[in-house]
């Protein structure tokens, strides 16, 4: 390795810090590694993280060195991920990488029709936030490199994601990634594509032509890391055009499953201002639903900002699902469940839903072509649409799922 | 110090701080029998007729106390971090010269940190009481000169009675009261609510010193403490700062992980069939004991039930349930912050209690066990469901037991849990230091499910089908581990030195806590 520095730190200190961690490694040029060490969990764990510290000390070869840790009760993926980082800002040429083992309940893939009415938001530079999001069942689970990380600090969060994408259980729910704009986003997919990310979220997308570079890229390494797992694309439209250019981006490729809407930047772009009847922003809505629903994709929208106000956002969210959308973003853990009701189908849908997936079931078993309710004729596309109210009311426990055995 | 392995399987010393201890012999095995502790006789002639005991300070008190070298001071905790008579009263010992001070004190807080200085000058022997923050490290670490002693608001009042702890003086703060030493703590300037952990102090000590900053011309009314039990009366200038009587642990919690607890909670009260008319139940302090009331209102709400009495630690949250017609009464144990203090002044069906009738091993019967259901926190709990409240998973002292083990007994224990905090478990192999035996926990309810003790096969039976994700208490342990990078490390102690005992509801010795090694 080329040494540049003889020192370097990462992480982060201080007395507000939880669940995160301090590492400074000065170089040195004998005496073997020197290991000083301040824990809130000295007791519990104090040897583990001083065993932990020699094993990435000889990973990288550093072998004599002084190191101060300064830990909050940081996780081993947080700890490793600080560590990690310091070395990489002592050594910019270094290409290893400290993998922690990969959690086998990690390993599972999911849908390009997944439902995605939640996706909770996560900022990708704070450990304390992941371990326990996927206990509040949010659809996605979202580890943002984009606008929540500081311009100084995105190396730190590229390494803190990928080691919770290896290590924490969000269980269950869709593992997300929001990339930094495009492309500059590019350089995020290294660390996310080998350790089976679902969905990669496109900020400020603006044309197809984008969608093509990262395809391409994800391909690239899907192929070199031999990943089989589908990952999905959600492009997020935040400018005017991005809006005319809705149909363009959502058809883009084969893998994007969404599309999304952010309206911060978006009203920002048009010089105006976001009211709460959201009146700016009704072309640029309806024109996201239409372009995915032309694509055959979803179409998600923007996120609720006041998070102590549940009832707007639950106005909020019927009013999105009128225009038809199917997701909503979610800043607070709090959100999620909200959000659900909101988006669940109500007794009138599922009553008629039950209806329509009966007759055609009967039809099927009669082996006719054409189903019909009464004297309705009833289309393929009505079957498909009663089939999801009946998987959404399962799911939001308003129908059991023996529902037809009475 | 010689230890013997008790019926919990813990070992404790036999003697402390020169009086022999009885080890725990399993719950509800030990009961005193016989007359052990008495008040002395006093007579009405001794004191001024005109009723009026005001004396010039609290030296001068202490004085006429007969304060000597080795006595035992009883204080009381109702102005809790805001409290500023303790400090002050340990000021005037020490002027006086005096040493070897027991003190006895219902609960200790930060601010009591004070005294450490006395701790080490010896004006203070020991603390038979709690040990909190800095005076739980001090006395961890093995500096205090007596070994510590820690009782819950029950056991207090039981050593009280059954003579473990002969009160010389008591000492006890009262927001309003009068020159016969009629007193009250519902109103006056630094009004905490009630003053009922002084009662038994009242009734048992040999000398009673009331401190107050509102002295009122005869009578007090109420009078929470009788005069008749009252030696002298001492006017002060301030008691303290009774805003503090709010502290941390009365603030609902913010904190999404910890409202999914709380949620969890409230969920299984529902499932279970104990939200229903005219039932009860205990809410602790804590963020996440105080939000589950909050989620059960609305349960209530939406089935229209009613409960017969609630206690507390008064809070905000419970003085709305009574004014909104959810439940009858409060029965109040302390009062956690000021809106609890208006509702006991100017609520009838906010009724103060004492540790006597709520709590007490020597009462014939008392309320804890009449509750369906009580909602409590831990530091630690162990696959056998026992429970710690005292100690870190560092060996610290951090907390007193307050009413916690006596309200084990209620029908429904919940302890209301995260799994872990920051990197430390929760959910462990054995408990640190055992308060809580788990034949008497029922439910432990973390973030990450809902472990029901299995000889609870009612509960068990009653949730099924209940969509609540209910686990085996050792899949929970076992996840925790995974997250934290295995089971974590136990401190290391020094097994010949005892710093601190834990006793049991009824007087005996459940665990030993010992000095940590650094």
């Amino acid at each position: 390795m080329i040494k540049k520095l003889n020192k370097s730190s990462a992480g982060k200190r201080g007395d507000s810090v939880r669940s995160d961690c301090y590492f400074e490694i000065e170089l040195k040029n004998s005496g073997g590694i020197k290991i000083d060490l301040k824990s809130k969990v000295d007791t519990m764990y104090g040897e583990s993280i001083k065993q932990m510290i020699l094993d990435m000390c000889n990973y990288f070869s550093i072998k004599d060195a002084k190191i101060i840790c300064e830990d909050a009760g940081a996780l081993p993926f947080a700890l490793a991920a600080r560590f990690e980082l310091a070395v990489n800002r002592l050594f910019p040429e270094n290409k290893k990488e400290y993998l922690l083992p990969f959690n086998e309940k990690n390993l599972y893939s999911t849908k390009k029709d997944q439902l995605r009415r939640s996706r909770l938001y996560l900022p990708g530079n704070e450990p304390k936030f992941f371990v326990n999001a996927g206990l509040h069942s949010p659809d996605g689970i979202i580890l943002d490199l984009e606008d929540s990380v500081a311009p100084s600090e995105k190396d730190a969060a590229q390494l803190l994601v990928r080691n919770s994408l290896r290590s924490v259980d969000f269980y269950g729910a869709e593992r997300m990634v929001r990339i930094n704009q495009l492309p500059k986003g590019l350089d995020d997919l290294k660390y996310i594509v080998p350790n089976n990310v679902n969905v990669i979220l496109v900020p400020k997308c603006e044309s197809a032509e984008q969608i093509h570079q990262l395809e391409k890229e994800v391909e690239k390494l899907k192929k070199q890391f031999k990943v089989e797992n589908p990952i999905y694309f959600m492009p997020i439209i935040e400018s005017a055009l991005g809006v005319i250019k809705a149909f363009e981006i959502a058809s883009a490729s084969k893998n994007n499953c969404a599309l999304a809407i952010g309206l911060e930047d978006y009203t920002a772009d048009l010089g105006t201002q976001r009211t709460n009847e959201g009146k700016e922003s009704i072309f640029a809505r309806q024109m996201l639903v239409n372009a995915a629903k032309a694509a055959g994709i979803q179409a998600i929208d923007t996120v609720f900002s006041d998070v102590a106000d549940m009832e707007a956002l639950r106005q909020s969210v019927m009013e999105a699902k009128s225009l038809g959308f199917e997701g909503k973003g979610c800043i607070h853990p709090r959100q999620i469940k909200v959000v659900h009701e909101a988006f669940a189908p109500t007794n009138e849908e599922i009553e008629k839903a039950k209806k329509i997936v009966l007759a055609f079931e009967e039809a099927e078993k009669k082996g006719l072509g054409v189903v019909s309710l009464g004297t309705k004729m009833i289309d393929p596309p009505v079957v498909k649409r009663a089939i999801r109210t009946i998987d959404l009311a399962v799911m939001n426990n308003l129908l059991n799922k023996n529902w037809k055995a009475k | 110090m010689k230890l013997v392995k008790n019926a919990a399987g813990r070992f404790v010393p036999t003697e402390v701080n020169g009086e022999t201890q009885i080890p725990f012999k399993g719950v509800d095995k030990h009961k005193p029998t016989g007359v052990k502790a008495k008040p002395p006789i006093r007579s009405c002639i001794d004191y001024p007729f005109d009723g009026n005991k005001v004396v010039k300070d609290l030296k001068t008190a202490l004085k006429k106390a007969g304060l000597k070298d080795g006595m035992t001071i009883s204080t009381h905790h109702h102005l809790r971090n805001g409290d500023a008579v303790t400090n002050m009263l340990f000021d005037a010992v020490k002027e006086m010269g005096i040493k070897n001070i027991r003190w006895f004190p219902s609960a200790s807080f930060p601010v009591h940190s004070h005294l450490i200085k006395y701790l080490e000058d010896g004006t203070i022997h020991h603390i038979e009481g709690s040990m909190n923050g800095p005076l739980g490290k001090f006395t961890t670490e093995g500096k205090m000169k007596g070994v510590g002693v820690l009782r819950s608001h029950g056991g207090r009042y039981q050593s009280l009675q059954d003579g473990e702890v002969h009160v010389d003086i008591a000492v006890i703060l009262a927001p309003t009261a009068d020159p016969f030493g009629n007193a009250t703590g519902d109103r006056g300037k630094s009004a905490c609510g009630l003053i009922g952990f002084a009662l038994g102090d009242s009734e048992y000590a040999d000398k009673t010193i009331i401190v107050t900053d509102n002295l009122v011309p005869f009578p007090c009314v109420p009078w929470q403490i009788q005069g008749g039990n009252v030696d002298f009366v001492v006017e002060v200038e301030s008691l303290g700062d009774p805003k503090k009587i709010v502290s941390g642990t009365t603030e609902v919690t913010k904190s999404p992980d910890r409202l999914l607890i709380a949620e969890y909670v409230a969920d299984f009260i529902e499932a279970a069939g104990i939200m229903k008319d005219g039932f009860s139940l205990q809410a602790g302090a804590g963020g996440t004991n105080l939000a589950f009331v909050l989620f059960l209102k609305e349960k209530m709400k939406a089935k229209g039930v009613k409960a017969r009495f609630m206690r507390g630690g008064s809070t905000k949250y419970l003085v709305e349930m009574l004014e909104e017609g959810l439940t009858d009464y409060i029965l109040d144990g302390q009062t956690f912050d000021l809106e609890g203090v208006r509702s006991m002044r100017e609520n009838a069906n906010h009724v103060n209690t004492s540790p006597f009738t709520s709590y007490n091993f020597h009462g014939k019967g008392n309320f804890a066990s009449i509750v369906d259901t009580a909602v409590l926190g831990a530091t630690e709990v162990d696959v056998k469901f026992n429970a710690n409240v005292v100690t870190h998973s560092d060996g610290y002292l951090l907390h007193g037991i307050g009413g916690w083990q006596n309200c084990l007994y209620s029908k429904c224990t919940i302890l209301a849990i995260p799994s872990f905090r920051d990197r430390i478990p929760v959910i462990v192999d054995e408990v640190t230091t055992l308060c809580g035996p788990g034949e008497l926990i029922d439910v432990i309810i973390t973030e990450r499910g809902i472990a029901i003790n299995p000889k609870r096969k009612d509960l068990i039976k009653a949730v099924k089908g209940s969509g609540l994700p209910i686990k085996d208490i050792k899949q929970i342990k076992k996840e925790v581990d995974e997250i934290c990078g295995g089971a974590p490390a136990k401190p290391k102690v020094n097994k010949d030195k005892v710093v601190a005992i834990v006793k049991w509801v009824d007087g005996t010795v459940l665990d030993s806590v010992f000095q940590v090694e650094k």
